[in-house]
């Protein structure tokens, strides 16, 4: 594994997934194979390059600030887990 | 036999009257009720409310509908379950969604409803677009209609076997590394990723947002050109969508590719690659310069290195992306004691195997410490690789290459590899990096000696790649080449 650091519980912490301890052992093996290939990047000389975020960078696309149609408050909560006078319910968030 | 025709027969046939919309679309709902049950492209269809839409479309016929305005008309169209259908369920072939119904209509589906298509089906996928087999669905493994032992391709893989099995006239899926071409290659038909900002993405469920893009499968070229017609084009909904005319596709198409340069990428000819595949590829370039173009080598010397950006930048995007399946908005909680609980659970529980490999990955490469040597580095790379394709377009009008190193590959033959099923998607990752358009076609077949198999040939997939707008060159030279082959005529069933 290229990446010893890697720790599978403090990565699936922060994308609030849980995982069962044979996942954490199934995907902590093969993330291992992944980023060992993926190091190979490491052999690209990119001094100087720019990093490209989008093929074709659109920027400040605004359009006009109008009241228009959108989607009602009971089409917006119709898949809703569960909610309540018009709102969406979660578990208590603060004491 | 109505299923069995292309968009352009059939709207041929409803304008002289010969046929109506609701024959069509019962033709197509006999086929998949004939062999979906093997093939499984389908999630799921309601053939009410299809023969409904094809009633509608047939008063529109008789009160005289125009078909130059509406060049869909009476035409049944099957979607990937990533499509967002007002009122029809939406899945992403993922359990996370639940019971999910979309609230509004795609882009796409505004623009494909307006042209007079009869939208029926949700096509099964790999969970979130993210595979390349269609084995990562939640739901069922669609089966290739060529051999149902082997896989469709994927992500999209129902689309194109519903279309290669004529149980839609064509269908639309959506491409990130190449999950159109890939399987139109796989299954015999044309899929088609436009320029990056061509089609908006309004209403498709995003994976990863630099690469993303909505196209066609449909059984021949013209009918590529006329769905990416009627689908193309500026959206105020979609910031990336690009203000640029629509070109009339469907005249690009003249037959005549005298005088087009075309590159042959010498990093993509290498080991790996299926000698049936190679002796193909072969084939189909002598064969466009029997028809007046010119061939030369190119080079795109970063290609090496296509797999690896392309599984650091669509990780990390999907891995922000699907945050929002959390468990509070849509889709099916589970439980916990306080929002942290909950999130893990439903997400822990919503997400297969594959999915959480790529947020766990996306998330580990974007994370405090890494984003520099991972994400940051993968960005500059994929800076050269552009760089690359639009130094090779400053020689040639379009780069020709296989679309899959070889044909379809037997289920689970490489679900156990996560890398080995990267790797199959070596030819077409390079063009949603550098955000060109592609365009897959078949050019032939490799034999296929198994027992039980309904035909004893696999079919394999040209792939060309084009300008940035370039989709008319595209679609000319495979229009070109097409109408002087026989392949098309093929069908799986």
């Amino acid at each position: 594994m290229s990446a010893p650091d890697f720790n599978i519980k403090y990565v699936a912490h922060l994308a609030r997934l849980k995982l069962t301890p044979e996942e954490e052992q199934q995907l902590g093996a093969q993330l291992g194979n992944i980023l060992g290939y993926i190091e190979k990047l490491k052999e690209v000389d990119v001094a100087g390059v720019e990093p490209t975020a989008h093929a074709f960078p659109m920027v400040n696309v605004f359009r006009a600030d109008e009241v228009r149609p959108g989607l009602s408050n009971d089409d917006a909560l119709r898949n809703a887990p569960k909610r309540a006078s018009g709102l969406f319910v979660v578990p208590k968030v603060v004491e | 036999m109505l299923h069995r025709l292309t968009i352009s027969e059939l709207t041929a046939r409803l304008a002289r009257r010969e046929v109506s919309a609701r024959d069509a679309m019962q033709a197509c709902l006999d086929q998949v009720a004939r062999v979906d049950g093997d093939i499984k492209a389908f999630l799921s269809l309601s053939p009410t409310d299809a023969l409904a839409q094809a009633d509608a479309a047939d008063q529109a016929i008789a009160a005289g509908a125009d078909f130059s305005a509406q060049p869909l008309l009476g035409v049944p169209i099957a979607l990937k379950d990533v499509l967002a259908v007002k009122d029809q369920p939406l899945n992403c072939a993922s359990r996370i969604l639940g019971s999910f119904t979309s609230p509004y209509d795609a882009t796409v589906v505004t623009r494909l409803k307006a042209a007079g298509a009869i939208i029926f089906g949700r096509l099964n996928m790999d969970e979130f677009a993210m595979g390349s087999s269609t084995e990562n669905s939640a739901f069922q493994t669609t089966r290739n209609p060529w051999d149902t032992s082997r896989i469709p391709g994927g992500s999209s893989g129902g689309s194109a076997a519903a279309v290669a099995a004529d149980e839609c006239i064509a269908s639309l899926g959506s491409d990130t590394g190449g999950s159109i071409r890939q399987p139109a290659a796989l299954c015999g038909c044309v899929g088609m990723k436009p320029t990056y900002g061509r089609v908006s993405r309004y209403g498709l469920v995003a994976f990863a947002s630099s690469l993303d893009q909505i196209g066609p499968f449909t059984k021949d070229v013209r009918d590529a050109a006329t769905v990416l017609e009627v689908i193309s084009g500026h959206d105020p909904r979609d910031a990336t969508s690009i203000p640029q005319p629509v070109p009339r596709y469907t005249q690009a198409l003249t037959g005549d590719i005298r005088g087009l340069r075309l590159g042959l990428p010498k990093e993509f000819m290498v080991g790996g690659l299926d000698p049936e595949v190679k002796r193909a590829v072969d084939a189909a370039v002598t064969h466009l310069q029997s028809l007046g173009a010119t061939v030369q080598e190119v080079s795109l010397p970063h290609t090496d290195h296509d797999v690896a950006v392309y599984y650091i930048i669509a990780t990390a995007e999907a891995s922000a992306n699907l945050a929002r399946f959390d468990g509070v908005r849509y889709g099916a909680r589970v439980d916990g004691d306080d929002p942290f609980k909950m999130y893990g659970n439903t997400r822990g529980a919503g997400f297969g195997a594959e999915v959480k490999r790529r947020i766990i990955l996306g998330t580990y490469v974007l994370s405090s410490g890494y984003y520099d040597a991972y994400y940051l580095r993968a960005q500059k790379v994929r800076t050269l690789i552009r760089q690359d394709y639009l130094r090779a377009f400053e020689q040639v009008d379009a780069i020709i290459t296989p679309t899959t190193p070889t044909p379809a590959f037997r289920l689970g033959e490489k679900a156990g590899d996560p890398l080995q099923m990267y790797l199959s998607d070596i030819f077409t990752i390079g063009c949603n990096l550098a955000g060109i358009p592609g365009l897959s076609l078949p050019c032939g077949f490799a034999p296929n000696a198994e027992r039980g198999t309904r035909n004893a040939k696999l079919p394999i997939g040209l792939q060309l790649l084009g300008k940035p707008f370039g989709e008319e060159t595209l679609l000319r030279l495979a229009h070109a080449y097409e109408q002087t082959t026989p392949w098309h005529r093929e069908h799986a069933l």
